[in-house]
């Protein structure tokens, strides 16, 4: 049979050489190299001071955005929830009062906006299936918790602070090739 | 003996079970930091600077933990078990010369508790009570895991012991004394015994990583084929002695070593300094804890080297490896000093 | 000193009754390590430490591990008493009437040793016992020593299934 790699070895049943039955040089030989890892780096983050980086794609938490002038810009469709394979997302839509302009972007808005963190499986599939740019996942680690209930997730948490300086910053993943394919994306159907 | 010697005597056990205590403790740390350390690693870093506390956290934790005494256990036993293995182990150091003499006020004390003319065989005799508390604890849990541990564990010190003690046979030959103390007198300067005994040190050394049931030889408690071995059903600080005990016991036996092959508090440039006699035991006596640490790291070393050994290979080593060699050893110096000692 | 001799004694008369009477085979073979251990103090109230040590290491530490090794082996925590015959209970008492009368013979003949070997202050340690046994009993030390070999050497036929 051919081999897969370079690296398979034949096993052999071969009789041990008077070296290698005294087991002495063997014993040496890993003892040198566990020391020679007592001195060598040490691999171990201490995570609270020290923080591994991320990619700049890493997929946690979401955020859901506001426009530039702080408006929601989600609009309750629900294509994040259909598009969702852990069936994490519900919401509920509601109509835009007069008077609201300044806070939801179109008349439509989710009054209930509901993500399951601990259903979610950080896919990022209602990233790409929302039209309007409305949810991003971050790179913010979601928390861990006692109990079950906090776990899910409403508009207070996931959406972002109005404060212009608060806001969660989605550069790395709003890039314009991924707006260009979001774009393609849309009209498939036209095809 | 008068009163100012027994004054002394009784500081001085107190001092050396602390320094035991302390030391069994910080090896508990040592352990963790060095098997960490090689498998690149930091270990304990959150208890104090450098999680010098963790020791104390671990103790801490010991007794708060709920103790558990099975139902189906011999209950007198079961309490027995522990206290022995910790008792033995304590007991050994009393023979152990931590230095040399101090003079104070005009009076010698000489910093060993007893000098036994007989030291070594009372060490082997701790050692071989020692294992009585592992049997009796093993038993009386009435666990199959347990009692395997516990058959285990004696028949492993008994090979082991017999071993054990013919090379230490080798090493009265060329010392001509079983006291302690007159041992290590004898490898003032560089006369180290290691350099006449390299094969009995390395069987000594081999026995003791058995006898203290240190890794690769530590099949009473080997976790994957029999949960936790003879202290299985232990909980809280009964545990807490068992594994303390080993501990205390891998020191004493470093110390062991250290005084029967590496010149015990002797060290060869000592005396060139011209220090006054205090200073020189003082130093004499850092330099034999120097010497035991470096012991313990060896243990530890080793530990986090080797892979267990099988239970045949074990027994192979010990009756077919070690005793033939012994016995080789003891002609061989015998032979060596019979000549020599005629010309 | 005598207070020493008589608790050890005591110690050692309440073990010996313990072990003749507990039921638990445990217990029999603990009883007996505290007796042995406490004979090994009167050992070193004699100044005799080397045999101390030696009783401890070779009785106590090895000899009766293996005693309780097999005992927990053989599972004998449910006490089966076996019934023995007539004719063993009478030999067993014979057997140990003549072993009594050797252990008062071997006695009596202690008050001779004493005269030949006055007590000194290197009596009972190594040097001494050592000179004793090299010139004075070295034949029956050897002697001794090729009934262990036997010894060995039989129970590793009986050991062994097929020879």
């Amino acid at each position: 049979m051919q081999n897969l790699t370079n690296r398979s070895v034949m096993v052999s049943d071969k009789k041990m050489t008077f070296m290698e039955r005294i087991y002495i040089p063997a014993i040496l030989k890993g003892m040198s190299i566990t020391i020679s890892h007592f001195f060598s780096k040490k691999t171990t983050i201490s995570y609270p001071e020290q923080k591994r980086e991320f990619s700049k794609v890493y997929r946690g938490q979401h955020v859901l955005k506001r426009d530039d002038q702080g408006r929601e810009r989600c609009t309750a469709c629900g294509l994040c929830a259909v598009a969702c394979p852990a069936e994490a997302i519900t919401m509920k839509a509601a109509e835009r009062k007069p008077g609201e302009e300044h806070l939801y972007r179109e008349e439509k808005y989710a009054a209930i906006y509901e993500i399951n963190m601990l259903r979610c499986i950080y896919c990022g599939d209602c990233e790409d299936a929302c039209p309007k740019e409305a949810i991003f996942l971050t790179d913010r680690i979601v928390a861990s918790q006692y109990k079950r209930a906090p776990f899910v997730y409403g508009k207070d948490i996931l959406v972002e602070p109005l404060d212009p300086n608060l806001r969660i910053d989605i550069s790395a993943r709003q890039t314009e090739a991924v707006h260009e394919f979001k774009l393609v994306k849309r009209f498939a159907h036209n095809k | 003996m008068d009163l100012t010697t027994l004054i002394f005597k009784t500081i001085f056990l107190f001092i050396i079970l602390l320094v035991t205590l302390i030391v069994a403790m910080y090896s508990t740390y040592g352990e963790r930091k060095v098997a960490a350390f090689m498998q690149d690693r930091r270990g304990p870093n959150r208890a104090g600077p450098f999680g010098l506390l963790q020791p104390l956290a671990d103790g801490l934790k010991m007794f708060m933990k709920e103790e558990i005494i099975p139902l189906t256990a011999n209950r007198k036993l079961f309490i027995i078990g522990p206290s022995i293995a910790m008792t033995t182990a304590l007991l050994t150091g009393v023979v152990i010369p931590w230095g040399g003499s101090l003079t104070i006020g005009g009076k010698e004390f000489s910093l060993q508790i007893a000098d036994l003319n007989i030291g070594i065989l009372y060490v082997f005799a701790m050692v071989s009570i020692g294992v009585y508390g592992i049997m009796i604890g093993g038993w009386a849990s009435n666990n199959k895991y347990a009692l395997l541990g516990a058959i285990r564990a004696a028949s492993q010190m008994i090979s082991y012991e017999l071993a054990m003690g013919m090379s230490i046979i080798a090493l009265v030959l060329t010392t001509g004394s079983l006291s302690l103390h007159e041992i290590v007198s004898q490898q003032h300067g560089m006369h180290w015994n290691i350099f006449y005994q390299p094969l009995g040190f390395f069987i000594f050394i081999t026995c003791a990583f058995a006898e203290t049931n240190r890794a690769p030889f530590d099949l009473p408690e080997c976790e994957t084929e029999l949960i936790g071995g003879y202290h299985t059903e232990y909980s809280s600080m009964k545990l807490g002695f068992y594994l303390f005990a080993e501990y205390i016991n891998m020191f004493i036996s470093s110390a062991v070593i250290a005084t029967l092959y590496f010149g015990g508090y002797n060290m060869p440039f000592l005396d060139d300094l011209g220090l006054a006699q205090n200073t020189v035991t003082l130093l004499g006596t850092g330099f034999f804890f120097m010497k035991i640490f470096a012991m313990i790291f060896l243990f530890m070393w080793i530990r986090w080297t080797l892979p267990r050994f099988r239970y045949d290979q074990l027994m192979n080593l010990g009756w077919k490896g070690l005793i033939p060699m012994a016995i080789f050893n003891i002609m061989a110096t015998g032979i060596y000093y019979f000549f020599t000692e005629l010309t | 000193m005598i207070f020493l001799f008589y608790f050890l004694s005591a110690i050692m008369i309440i073990c010996a009754l313990a072990v003749v009477f507990s039921k638990n085979p445990i217990n029999n073979v603990i009883y007996l390590i505290v007796c042995f251990l406490a004979m090994a103090g009167h050992y070193i109230l004699l100044n005799a430490q080397f045999l101390a040590v030696v009783h401890v290491i070779v009785y106590t530490g090895a000899i009766m591990v293996l005693f309780l090794f097999v005992i927990m082996l053989l599972n004998l925590n449910k006490a089966i008493i076996l019934r023995k015959s007539t004719v063993t209970r009478v030999s067993a008492v014979i057997t140990g009437g003549i072993f009594f009368l050797v252990l008062l013979a071997a006695t009596r003949q202690t008050f001779e040793i004493h005269a030949r070997y006055p007590f000194t202050s290197e009596f009972g340690l190594v040097t001494g016992i050592g000179t004793v046994l090299f010139n004075e009993f070295l034949l029956p030390f050897e002697m001794s020593s090729i009934l262990f070999i036997s010894a060995m050497v039989g129970a590793l036929m009986l050991g062994k299934k097929d020879v």
